[in-house]
């Protein structure tokens, strides 16, 4: 009986352990990365997600002419800075972030309405390192009137 | 059977269904494909091979969708004015009863009172956060819109500045609270309801207008744009018949938005160095015709009054 209670005990907890991870990644988002986005006004989407130490991403998203954009792009403390650039539907970079020293956001406006692409790294700390961290990402649009 | 099995054989049975549960709970937030490998490699060209196998995993895939008050928000640029008669009624509410019409309404609140809020309507914003907040909690979804949100609101009613701000947290409390729980699919309705509102009220506002030079039918064409991402967003949910519905839906509207050709020509990014912002220069154009135009206002208002009803 005490063997039961115990492995339910352990399940319990492994099933808990994602989640807490997850509720602290909406926390890291909200506490961290909405907040940057000031004086830009978030969008109201969350875009949030564990990744490990060489883990890639891609969000697609359409952005509007004449609207002022923010994108913010924030990684948990454990991680090494996120590197990401921006790629429209040509396949043409844009911008990229480790050409800025690995500025967390980015600015800009358009003159046509398009779709991008955003393609963010999390680098790999150590060439070496056995267990790669894994640590919160979170990608965040602001934007502002004229 | 089960009845016969010692406690902990109950219990390595439960714990294989929750970790089964749990795993497959993890993987429905992002989709995962391998196909821009090539441009992965260009990332990870300073780490050994062994490290490089070790580390090299599948990409995850993300689309973003319009939020309701971005939506309200490029409605608002383009010129638009304020409707109420194009707002749900909130007496429709109560017909709401199925996940399904709660999750595809509570979209379609938000952009309506996304929009209200944009045009000061501060006793409409109120009286939508309540149905919001209704409809949030007929789908469980747990303090995305409490007291507290509905308090901050009456007491910043004449700041369109928090009053926007309280709206978004709550987009991104419900969103996150979702997903949390791998419950995308909910949370991807929800969108496209407030998506085909604010389809709705743009056609609606260009009446009988004509549709050249018109700001709001270029933010209508622009949608064009995200039917593609709303359509691969609901193809990612399979296994719910909710979400098939609503693809077989924006399938349909698709094929009207696949009549608009746009052609954009090449970006080129200037920034400036003063405000450190870049402008990604480029032209755009579009060959809409004023038969495609009114084949898309009629399937919009089907769509969004059957989504309504």
């Amino acid at each position: 009986m005490r063997k039961g209670i115990l492995l339910v005990s352990l399940v319990a907890i492994m099933v808990s352990i994602p989640q807490l991870a997850q509720s602290q990644c909406k926390q890291f988002a909200k506490k961290t990365c909405k907040v940057g986005l000031n004086p830009y006004q978030h969008d109201g989407n969350y875009h949030a997600a564990l990744l490990i130490e060489g883990e890639e991403a891609e969000l697609y998203k359409t952005f509007y002419s004449d609207t002022d954009y923010r994108i913010g792009v924030c990684g948990a403390g454990n991680l090494n800075d996120i590197e990401f650039k921006i790629v429209d539907s040509n396949g043409k970079v844009l911008y990229n972030n480790k050409y800025q020293d690995y500025e967390w956001m980015w600015d800009f406006r358009l003159e046509s309405s398009q779709q991008l692409k955003i393609v963010i790294k999390v680098p790999v700390a150590d060439e070496n390192i056995v267990e790669p961290e894994e640590g919160c990402v979170a990608i965040m649009f602001g934007f502002k009137d004229d | 059977m089960s009845k016969n099995l010692p406690v902990t054989g109950k219990a390595l049975i439960l714990l294989t269904v929750i970790i089964a549960f749990s795993v497959t709970s993890c993987n429905q937030g992002a989709k995962k494909t391998d196909e821009n490998a090539g441009e992965q490699d260009e990332f990870i060209t300073s780490v050994d091979e062994g490290t490089k196998e070790k580390f090299q995993t599948a990409k995850r895939i993300f689309y973003s969708l319009p939020s309701p008050i971005e939506t309200a928000k490029i409605l608002q640029k383009a010129g638009a004015t304020y409707d109420a008669s194009l707002l749900n009624p909130i007496d429709n509410q109560t017909g709401y009863i199925t996940n399904l019409d709660m999750a595809l309404n509570l979209g379609i609140y938000t952009t309506d009172l996304s929009y209200a809020s944009l045009f000061d309507q501060t006793q409409v914003t109120l009286n939508y956060i309540e149905v919001a907040k209704n409809l949030a909690d007929g789908l469980n979804i747990l303090d995305a819109i409490n007291e507290n949100t509905i308090q901050r609101l009456e007491n910043n009613i004449n700041n369109r500045e928090i009053i926007v701000d309280i709206i978004s947290e709550t987009l991104l409390n419900s969103s996150s609270y979702l997903k949390e729980r791998g419950l995308e699919s909910t949370a991807t309705i929800i969108l496209v309801g407030g998506w085909v509102e604010g389809l709705y009220i743009a056609t609606q506002l260009v009446g009988d207008d004509p549709i050249e030079s018109n700001r709001i039918v270029e933010r209508v064409v622009d949608q064009k744009l995200s039917v593609d991402f709303m359509i691969n967003l609901l193809q990612e949910s399979s296994e719910d018949p909710d979400a098939q519905k609503i693809l077989e839906d924006i399938r349909q509207l698709k094929t009207t938005f696949d009549k608009i050709e746009i052609t954009l020509g090449e970006n080129t990014p200037v920034t400036d160095p003063e405000t450190n912002v870049t402008t990604l220069k480029s032209s755009s154009s579009h060959n809409l015709t004023k038969p495609v135009f009114d084949e898309l206002v009629q399937k919009v208002t089907e769509l969004r009054n059957s989504y309504i009803s």
